[in-house]
Formats: structure tokens, C-alpha cells, sequence
């Protein structure tokens, strides 16, 4: 997490955790995939992130890493959550790969690190190199249509459209993902993870989590 | 331990003394990381469940920018965050008095909430135009989150001091209690002088009127007066710390030094 954190070790897939032995253990991303009816969708070759590759080499391997989920959220890509900076693929088939971070102190950025090094080794990249980077701060913006759209599916309020930053801080209306209500109250400015808040819904009655808007 | 890494001859470039910058980048750190442990502390402490998660999340914000923070010092001294954060005694630390000091109850919380928040806020937006790339990096990181934080030690501000006559009282009791500690936010000193005219850091004392001032805004919605306290000596940037800060580094470094090394 550290800001030039690199980690260059090459692994080879028995040194690696086994996800299926974790998630009988009710442990890790694996283990809520597994809960869960809503499933990340696949990330293609053209999704808006993976474009950017410099490469068509580079955009193979992009995709793989791109298709990693967030442990926390296992509905959203670190494509889609738009963590994913920079993937390249070197002559020597090494590859380097940028994630930032949403919030400084977020714990999941050491398990996406992880999670990517292991997707690339089992694809047959022998070393692979995962920094994380600071800069240009991470924003809600950065995530995509398809990302909000999921977090709504998972029963998570998506934050608020991207906007400006203007004079005046603007508060829209939380929308309940399970009724769709704009009856919504704050419960908790802070929630189960850095980017999230308790509101409760009004109409329905139910709690929810919502997914902070950061510009 | 410091300030070694360039030589005094060595002031012609445009580089500022690398070892000055970790030093910079140390009293920054510091400061978070202490802040981070004492808001740890209140899970399972706080009034209310949900004041458990905010406190514990506002930690983990301090807790990520210490980590940015050493980490680059460490980059310039040869060492890791780890060996930074768990391996230095308290006279090595460079954090100021006000975070060190023990934890007091949940007013004296509110309190040191939104006074250092305001601080941290004038002094991150303010180092977003650093010289300094990796500095002016985690300075736009963490001022979204400082802004955050500001945000929730208002509202509890406005709460005590604008509820119950004994929450007022709690409230002004813990403001006056703090007080003394808040000069040396804005102490300046020769190192951190080289670094404003580098461009690296900012100058602490320029920060004063515009903290205070979002302090005393606060207050007054809150119907509290700002503390005339009179300031305690400081001294934590140069390696005088808070008598608080040895007993809290007991705690945070004990697993790290019984054992080095340890991974999980």
C-alpha cells in the first residue's frame, strides 16, 4: 500500500494460496462470489480501462488483471472500480502493473495486489510486477456505468453521478437499491469499509450500504 | 538515523536535501500514524456502535497516509515502513504533542477530531501544489479523506456543545484541555524554512489563521468560544515527545519487536 510498493518476487502456482480451499472456508472474495446470485460480468478487450493498454500484448494480459474482483465487493472489477492504471507486458514477457488505491488506508488494495500476481502467473507470466500508485487520486468517477449498475444489483446505492467541483457542495438524494425509494435517511456517515455508509430507506424499511461519492 | 543522506556543499540543484525531505516526510507520517493508533483505541469504547466503525475508519484513513508517508522516508533512508513505524524509540518519532495525547473521553475525542482535522486540512490542500511529486501525490489523497473527518468532528462539535447543558460542559471542559497542545501545530523551524523555499513543504505558521479560523466557526455554530489556554513547550518535531508517546509505542510496536520479522 506503501506508494512505490512493487512486488517483483516471481511465484510459482504452489507457492500461491488455493482460493477454492479459502472459499470452502468461507474466506475471501472466492467465498462471497460464491454467496452471491450477482456475478461480475467478464471484461472485454474493449471495456473503457483496458483499451488504454499500449499494446495488444499488453491489453491480453490487461484483461486478465482487469477481471480480478474486489474482495470486498465481489461485483466489481478492479476494471470497473477503475483501480486498474497502467498493465504492461515487457519483450520478456515480465508484466508491470499500476493499481491505485480508493482510500489510503484500504486493506483491499494488498488482496487485488495479490489476486492480480496470481491471475497473471497461472496465465503463464513468469514474473509480474504490481505498484501501486497515488497519482492521479482515485475519484467515484473513475468507475464505470457498469460498475454502479452492479452495486445497485448487489443491494449497494451506487454513489452519485460525476460532477465538478464547484462552490457549493451539493447533496443529491440516496436512492434504496432494494425499492428504489428517495425516502432515505443517513444512519452512519461511516459504514463496514472506507467507501461506504449506512442509510436506512423510509419506505421499505430496510438498511442499506451505499457507496461513498468521492471527488 | 537522518538528515544524512546529502551533503551541506551540496545546495546548488534545484533537488532539495533528500534528508531533510525524509525528515519532512517523517513529522508528517508520525503525526498520522499516532492519530491512527489513539482513533484504534476507541473500538468498542465509543457512545455508539456506529461511532466504533467512524473513529475506527477514520484510523484507517490516518493509518493509510502514515504508511505513504514513511514509506517514502523509508525510500530515502534505507528503510522500510515497518522498520520505521515498529523500530524507532519515542525520542526518534517527530509527532506532535496534541496526537499522542491519551485517549480521555469521548468529548476530548470530538475535540481532537476536528482540531487536527482542521489542521490536517489546511495543510494537505495546501501541499497539493508541493514541488515534491510524491509528497503533493498523498496530499490529494488525503485531503478528500481529512475533509471527511472534518465533516463528522463538526456535526459531534455542534452536538455537544449546542445539547445538554452537561454535554457543554464536557465539551468546553475537554476544548480547554486540548488547547495548549494546538500551538505547536503551527511552529515552524529552520529545516522546514529550507523546504518551503524549495518548495517541498509548507510553512506551519501560514496554516494558523486558517485552521483557527474554521475552529472558531466551528465553535461558534456550536455555541462554544474558542480556548485561551495558554501553549505548552512542544518540541515533538526535534525529537522531545510527549511523556504519552512512550507508553503508546509500547503498545504498538511489542508484537513487531518480540517478534522481528514476522509475516503472515
Amino acid at each position: 500500500m506503501s506508494v512505490s510498493n512493487t512486488s517483483s518476487e516471481p511465484h510459482r502456482d504452489t507457492e500461491l494460496p488455493d482460493v477454492t480451499a479459502l472459499a470452502k472456508l468461507g474466506i475471501g472474495s472466492a467465498a462471497l462470489q460464491g454467496l452471491s446470485d450477482v456475478h461480475a460480468p467478464a471484461v472485454g478487450r474493449d471495456h473503457p480501462w483496458i483499451v488504454r493498454a499500449s499494446d495488444e500484448r499488453s491489453r491480453d494480459a490487461a484483461v486478465i488483471a482487469g477481471s480480478i474482483v474486489d474482495p470486498e465487493i465481489p461485483v466489481l472489477t478492479v476494471a470497473d472500480l477503475g483501480v486498474l492504471r497502467r498493465v504492461n507486458v515487457e519483450d520478456d514477457n515480465s508484466v508491470d502493473v499500476d493499481i491505485t488505491p480508493t482510500y489510503s488506508g484500504c486493506p483491499a488494495v494488498a488482496a487485488m495486489t495479490t489476486d492480480i500476481r496470481r491471475a497473471l502467473v497461472v496465465h503463464g507470466y513468469s514474473v509480474v510486477r504490481v505498484h501501486t500508485v497515488l497519482s492521479p487520486a482515485w475519484s467515484t468517477d473513475d468507475m464505470t456505468e457498469v460498475a454502479r449498475d452492479m452495486l445497485q444489483r448487489f443491494g449497494i446505492a451506487p454513489p452519485g453521478p460525476a460532477m465538478h467541483a464547484g462552490p457549493v457542495g451539493l447533496t443529491l438524494a440516496v436512492r434504496c437499491p432494494h425499492c428504489g425509494s428517495t425516502r432515505t435517511t443517513e444512519s452512519s456517515r461511516f459504514g463496514s469499509t472506507s467507501c461506504k455508509s449506512m442509510w436506512t430507506c423510509t419506505e421499505c424499511r430496510e438498511p442499506f450500504d451505499h457507496f461513498k461519492t468521492l471527488h | 538515523m537522518t538528515g544524512t543522506a546529502a551533503s551541506p556543499t551540496d545546495t546548488a540543484s534545484v533537488a532539495a536535501d533528500r534528508g531533510a525531505v525524509a525528515e519532512y516526510a517523517l513529522r508528517l507520517g508520525d503525526d498520522a500514524l499516532i492519530a491512527a493508533q489513539r482513533w484504534g483505541e476507541w473500538i468498542s469504547r465509543a457512545p455508539e456502535l456506529e461511532e466504533d466503525v467512524a473513529l475506527g475508519n477514520i484510523g484507517l484513513d490516518e493509518l493509510g497516509q502514515a504508511r505513504s508517508l514513511l514509506s517514502f522516508a523509508g525510500s530515502i533512508l534505507g528503510r522500510t515502513e515497518d522498520e520505521l513505524a515498529y523500530f524507532r524509540s519515542d525520542l526518534e518519532f517527530r509527532c506532535c504533542h496534541l496526537v499522542a495525547l491519551p485517549r480521555g473521553d469521548f468529548a476530548d475525542a470530538v475535540a481532537r477530531l476536528t482540531v487536527f482535522a482542521a489542521y490536517q486540512l489546511e495543510l494537505y490542500s495546501a501541499l497539493l501544489s508541493s514541488t515534491e511529486p510524491t509528497i503533493a501525490a498523498i496530499a490529494a489523497k488525503a485531503v478528500k479523506e481529512v475533509r471527511y473527518h472534518l465533516e463528522h468532528g463538526t456535526s459531534w462539535t455542534v452536538r455537544l456543545g449546542d445539547g445538554t447543558p452537561e454535554s457543554k460542559i464536557r465539551m468546553t471542559a475537554a476544548l480547554d484541555r486540548l488547547w495548549p497542545y494546538v500551538a505547536e501545530l503551527f511552529d515552524t523551524d529552520d529545516l522546514e524554512q529550507q523546504l518551503v523555499a524549495d518548495g517541498v513543504a509548507v510553512d506551519s505558521s501560514t496554516l494558523r489563521d486558517p485552521a483557527v479560523g474554521r475552529i472558531t466557526a466551528i465553535l461558534a455554530e456550536a455555541g462554544l468560544e474558542l480556548p485561551s489556554a495558554p501553549r505548552v513547550r512542544g518540541g515533538g518535531r526535534v525529537g522531545r515527545p510527549s511523556e504519552h508517546l512512550g507508553y503508546l509505542l509500547a503498545e504498538l510496536q511489542v508484537l513487531a519487536r518480540q517478534h522481528p520479522g514476522a509475516t503472515w
